[in-house]
């Protein structure tokens, strides 16, 4: 029972369970080290998972035991490893176990430690029981344990209401998704009778039809699409994407988890795992590569504007995620799935970096009172750079031939969709190398702008901080090219095998063979990206206040954030706090309250008054009462 | 007479042989010897329940023993409404001597009075003709009078023994112009003869007896709207009486009016099955509402006592004498352990008796708090306890019976009842604690408390024990 398998996935929910009930009594050392020594465990667990279901190509399924047996719906709690999942595994747990380990570093200060560590435990097992699902009410379990998780964590310190804001925020912009999601879910039981993906891809290709309204729709283009609607509510795709930078509120290791390299890839990983399903619905695949290829741009342009070191990360999350979404749109499933990975080890390292930088910093967030910081924290200063040269596909860094590989296969789809996500894709590269340098530069060069009493503060972060940014920045280096073959070079079949769907048309293969000046097209954006950055940040720093006053109302829009948030106060908020009001105090405190409880509460007390005044004390009312049943009983028994 | 005739008395004499030698022996000994007594009779009360359950094992159903001239006639049921009441009035004993101790009221006088009442109890119980009947109930009303005026020196008991005795003899009196009245349209004072008499021409003058008749023992069960005097006689008696009379009277009385409903009025049943349904709603409302807004612990627990009743009112009311057994039988160990609590309740030297004195209860004492906690969740109704199965059953009953608009009307009376019993649990959980009760000395109460509480939870296990018990019990009454 104890398999391998089953103790990387439960691992975590027992650190969850020792530290949420024992973690006054562990104290806060106990359970952080304890967390974190099953996290790493479960780490190695999974890597040597790799070697097993990947390298491998093995597949099992573990049945746990029954969940539900309702009708002709049956739904198990199984364990499904595959490629995919170890993948996932690695990430998940290893990442996991890095953010765990600098988090006793970066926590130390906080009292309540316990609950911290507990929740991030939690998350992680969620996250698990998402990865391994072997069916789509198992997988929609963990999509919602990751949403509560999330919620939880960004809401850590909930003595500030700006984080209490945040957290509500993330968790009703995801409930618009999952209710997209559930009907999806409730869909494909509709279209196939059957929630396991085995079950699913036996019967591809059928065709059942929802009638709505008068319109005959197909049942299963529909279900994909509310599908991918649960997946951009998750992943942050344009429109239901404003949660994400709100919900860098929380504490900076579960921006790092959480919000850059884990939950918000659970709709890349969702598409990727229902890859064959996604395939027979091509209508959709284009939306998905449209949305996703706006996701990238839009993101990217907010990026270059924002002043929050975090925020500035969190809108190249959404970019990246954007890229991952348009290359499943195009179909090259291995390649958002390597973006996925290789993403994961620099974007972590970013967040953590940018954690130990906001430490040294005694947590100051906003890039305009940095600079200078390099020489107090060379460590830190170092791999932040190696993260963006990472993300901004320099060549031989991970991001380099993730990046590449999903432009060229945009490129190399032929379709107008993937022009498009080209196009914007192109753009975006520029931009995330652009805006990636600003915060370098800002960040650590040029002349010091925090207080002096704050530089004299700066301090480089401890070992237990810095090993795991190591450890990342090892990935961030060496993923892409050491992963390469596997994900998406030569050895792609044997890898995936048949868990990640290959179309009539395989992009992948024709994306090696674009042409040279498509194939050097990122590169050149990027390191231009990165010159102009120098330019505007170091060389000639009057330039970016130039080109706002140049172009004001395309630096406000950019500013702020193409006025989403604006939008959706104006168009859901105000009318549903309106709606809200009327309901509140004319339906319930009125109607309700008023003729409901209250009123037959006030009944009950006046009958209980009345009842009182009856009760007298003198005897002759008592026997009075009694001689008058009598009659009453007498009269209604001789009727 | 034979002696096998004679034997069915067997109870009724050794309690009073027991009750007359303990009266001797106090008289000529004085109180010196009064704790001696109190046990005594507490072993006689459980040796006499003993032999009388003894007698019940492995008998036929339908069996029952007619005694000396008719006047008597025992049954399985009878003998467990007897049993049920020696064991409480033991029970109700036991809890009396701390009380009794520390208000320097500790006499032999108090268990002999407690014995005779059982015995005029039991004889009632016994029963088969009306002049024996009034004969028990009038040994068992003259016992009670006496013991709610047992403190004599204090006011407010004088006050509730006189209240209680003047309207009982009201209702004696009403007692027996119907017994006169029966007699005169029927010829006949013995219960079979009556029932063949009504069976054959049921004039009004005989129904007019019956409502007397019924009027009286209605009152005796303090059924709404004959309750009036049990919320001024509760308070005002002295703690353990009135932890006595919610119990031992209330299933005497209970059997007595099933004994009668079923026994000589078995042919007016049409009559009272369309009565009893609107009384035992009337009771339950009542009991519900009039409790909300009291202050003191003895005046509450007499409406949720009238509530009770009405409860066990609706079983009977269902055609279900089964159902009222099985609530009387668990309403009595709550009903034992909520005043065993009461009386745990004093602080230097001096009995508390209002809800506030239980404020913060839960941090002071713990474990008493549970307790009560438990029976207080366990009167309400609320599963997994026991009260909420015999509200079950009654409901059932009610429902079975067609009796829908009464069982909804009991649910209404169990969710505005739920509201006092939970007062009392927030007023120990959340209010602020005042100080500590002085020490808990007496065994018996804690004991009680503890029993009564545990029985509370695990009568899920025993209730279908008794269910099965009662249903026996019942065969010869409702074949």
């Amino acid at each position: 029972m104890l398999s391998t398998e089953v103790l990387a996935v439960f691992l975590p929910l027992l650190g969850f369970v020792l530290a949420g009930a024992l973690g006054r009594r562990l104290g806060a050392h106990g359970a952080e080290y304890l967390t974190t020594a099953l996290m790493l465990t479960a780490a190695a667990l999974s890597i040597s998972l790799f070697g097993t279901y990947a390298l491998d190509g093995q597949h099992t399924t573990i049945t746990l035991m029954s969940w539900m047996s309702v009708g002709p719906l049956s739904v198990d709690w199984a364990l499904r490893f595959d490629a995919l999942t170890a993948v996932m595994l690695v990430v998940v747990n290893g990442v996991s176990a890095m953010v765990h380990l600098y988090s006793i570093g970066y926590m130390h200060h906080d009292p309540h430690r316990p609950r911290f560590f507990a929740y991030l435990s939690l998350f992680t097992f969620a996250m698990l029981m998402l990865v391994t699902a072997d069916n789509l009410i198992q997988l929609f379990f963990g999509w919602e344990g990751v949403g509560l998780a999330s919620y939880l964590l960004i809401n850590f310190w909930y003595k500030k209401p700006s984080a209490n804001a945040a957290s509500m925020k993330a968790f009703l912009v995801n409930r618009v998704g999952d209710f997209g999601f559930a009907l999806g879910i409730m869909g494909i039981y509709f279209a196939f009778g059957t929630v396991s993906f085995d079950g699913i891809f036996n019967q591809l290709g059928i065709e059942t039809s929802f009638k709505l309204f008068g319109w005959t729709l197909d049942a299963v283009t529909l279900s994909c699409l509310l599908l991918f609607m649960g997946a951009m509510g998750k992943s942050a795709q344009l429109g239901l994407h404003t949660w994400l930078p709100d919900a860098m509120e929380g504490p900076t290791p579960v921006s790092a988890l959480i919000h850059a390299a884990t939950m918000v890839t659970a709709g890349v990983f969702m598409l990727c795992r229902l890859s064959p399903l996604f395939e027979t619905v091509p209508e959709v695949l284009a939306v998905v590569t449209i949305l996703g290829a706006l996701t990238a741009f839009v993101a990217a342009t907010i990026g270059l504007t924002q002043f929050d070191i975090k925020r500035v990360i969190a809108y190249s999350t959404m970019s990246q995620l954007g890229y991952m979404f348009f290359a499943v749109g195009v179909g090259a499933y291995g390649a958002a799935m390597f973006h996925l990975m290789t993403h994961a080890f620099f974007k972590a390292l970013l967040f953590l970096g940018a954690g130990s930088v906001i430490h040294a910093l005694s947590d100051e967030q906003d890039l305009r009172n940095m600079g200078g910081l390099w020489k107090k924290i060379p460590v830190t200063w170092a791999l932040m750079w190696i993260g963006s040269l990472a993300l901004a596909g320099v060549p031989l860094f991970a991001g380099y031939y993730s990046k590449d590989i999903i432009l060229e296969s945009a490129w190399a789809s032929h379709s107008a969709a993937g022009q498009f996500a080209w196009y914007m894709g192109i753009a975006a590269a520029f931009m995330t190398a652009f805006y990636s340098w600003r915060l370098l530069l800002m960040a650590f060069h040029g002349q010091p702008r925090a207080s002096a009493e704050v530089m004299s503060h700066v301090h480089e972060s401890p070992f237990v901080m810095l090993l795991p940014l190591l450890v990342l920045a090892v990935g961030a280096l060496g993923s892409g090219a050491y992963a390469y073959d596997w994900f998406v070079g030569e050895g792609r079949f044997e890898f995936w095998r048949t868990t990640l769907a290959v179309g009539e048309h395989d992009v992948i293969h024709a994306a090696h063979d674009v042409t040279g000046w498509v194939k050097h097209m990122p590169t050149l954006m990027g390191v231009s990206g990165i010159f102009l950055a120098f330019i505007a940040y170091l060389w000639v720093p009057k330039l970016p206040g130039a080109l706002v006053r140049m172009f004001p109302s395309l630096h406000a829009l950019f500013y702020r954030k193409w006025l989403f948030d604006e939008l959706y106060n104006a168009l859901c908020i105000r009318p549903a706090l309106c709606l809200g009001r009327v309901f509140w105090q004319s339906g319930d405190v009125r109607l309700i309250d008023g003729l409901g409880p209250n009123k037959f509460a006030e009944a009950t007390k006046n009958a209980a008054d009345e009842l009182h005044a009856a009760q007298s004390g003198y005897v002759y009312h008592y026997a009075f009462v009694v001689v008058f049943g009598l009659a009453a009983l007498l009269i209604w028994l001789t009727w | 007479m034979d002696l096998l005739s004679l034997s069915t008395l067997l109870p009724e004499i050794t309690l009073t042989l027991a009750a007359l030698l303990l009266l001797m022996v106090g008289v000529f000994m004085g109180d010196r010897v009064t704790n001696a007594v109190t046990q005594f009779a507490v072993l006689a009360l459980l040796l006499v329940a003993a032999a009388l359950g003894a007698t019940m094992w492995g008998v036929e159903a339908d069996f029952h023993l007619t005694g000396p001239q008719g006047f008597v006639d025992v049954s399985l049921f009878t003998s467990l409404i007897k049993l049920m009441v020696l064991i409480t009035a033991a029970g109700a004993l036991l809890l009396a001597t701390g009380y009794l101790r520390r208000e320097e009221i500790y006499k032999p006088e108090y268990a002999v009075l407690v014995l005779l009442a059982v015995t005029g109890m039991c004889l009632m119980l016994s029963a088969s003709n009306f002049l024996m009947l009034y004969m028990g109930l009038e040994m068992q009303s003259l016992c009670l009078y006496v013991l709610a005026a047992f403190r004599r020196d204090a006011t407010r008991a004088t006050e509730a023994g006189l209240k209680y005795f003047v309207l009982g003899a009201l209702a004696s009196g009403l007692l027996l112009y119907g017994i006169s009245l029966v007699y005169g349209f029927t010829g006949s004072l013995s219960f079979a003869e009556v029932a063949t008499a009504l069976s054959q021409d049921s004039s009004r003058g005989a129904l007019v007896g019956f409502g007397f008749i019924l009027v009286a023992l209605l009152f005796k069960v303090s059924v709404a709207p004959f309750h009036m005097w049990v919320p001024d006689v509760y308070e005002g008696a002295p703690t353990p009486v009135t932890a006595f009379f919610s119990v031992v009277p209330k299933i005497a009385a209970f059997g007595l009016l099933m004994k009668v409903c079923y026994g000589p009025f078995a042919p007016l049943q049409d009559k009272w099955l369309w009565l009893l349904p609107v009384l035992a709603a009337i009771t339950m409302l009542w009991g519900a509402i009039a409790a909300i807004g009291q202050t003191n612990l003895k005046r509450l627990l007499a409406y949720s006592s009238i509530g009770h009743v009405g409860f066990a009112l609706m079983g009977l009311a269902a055609n279900d004498p089964r159902s009222v057994i099985v609530y009387l039988a668990f309403y009595a160990v709550m009903s034992l352990g909520v005043f065993a609590v009461l009386l745990l309740m004093h602080r230097d030297e001096r009995m508390l008796e209002t809800i506030d004195d239980l404020a913060g209860l839960s941090r002071v004492h713990p474990g008493l708090a549970a307790a009560m906690a438990i029976l207080m969740f366990s009167m309400a109704g609320i599963p997994p306890l026991v009260g909420f199965f015999t509200k079950l059953y009654v409901f059932v009953a009610a429902v079975q019976a067609d009796l829908i608009w009464l069982a909804v009307i009991g649910a209404v009376a169990s969710v505005v009842g739920a509201y006092y019993y939970l007062n009392v649990i927030k007023v120990m959980y959340f209010d602020e604690p005042v100080a500590k009760y002085d020490r808990f000395t007496d065994g018996n109460l804690t004991g009680t408390v503890t029993a009564m509480a545990v029985l509370s939870v695990a009568g899920l296990l025993l209730i279908a024990p008794v269910v099965m018990l009662a249903q026996y019990a019942v065969h010869l009454l409702k074949p």
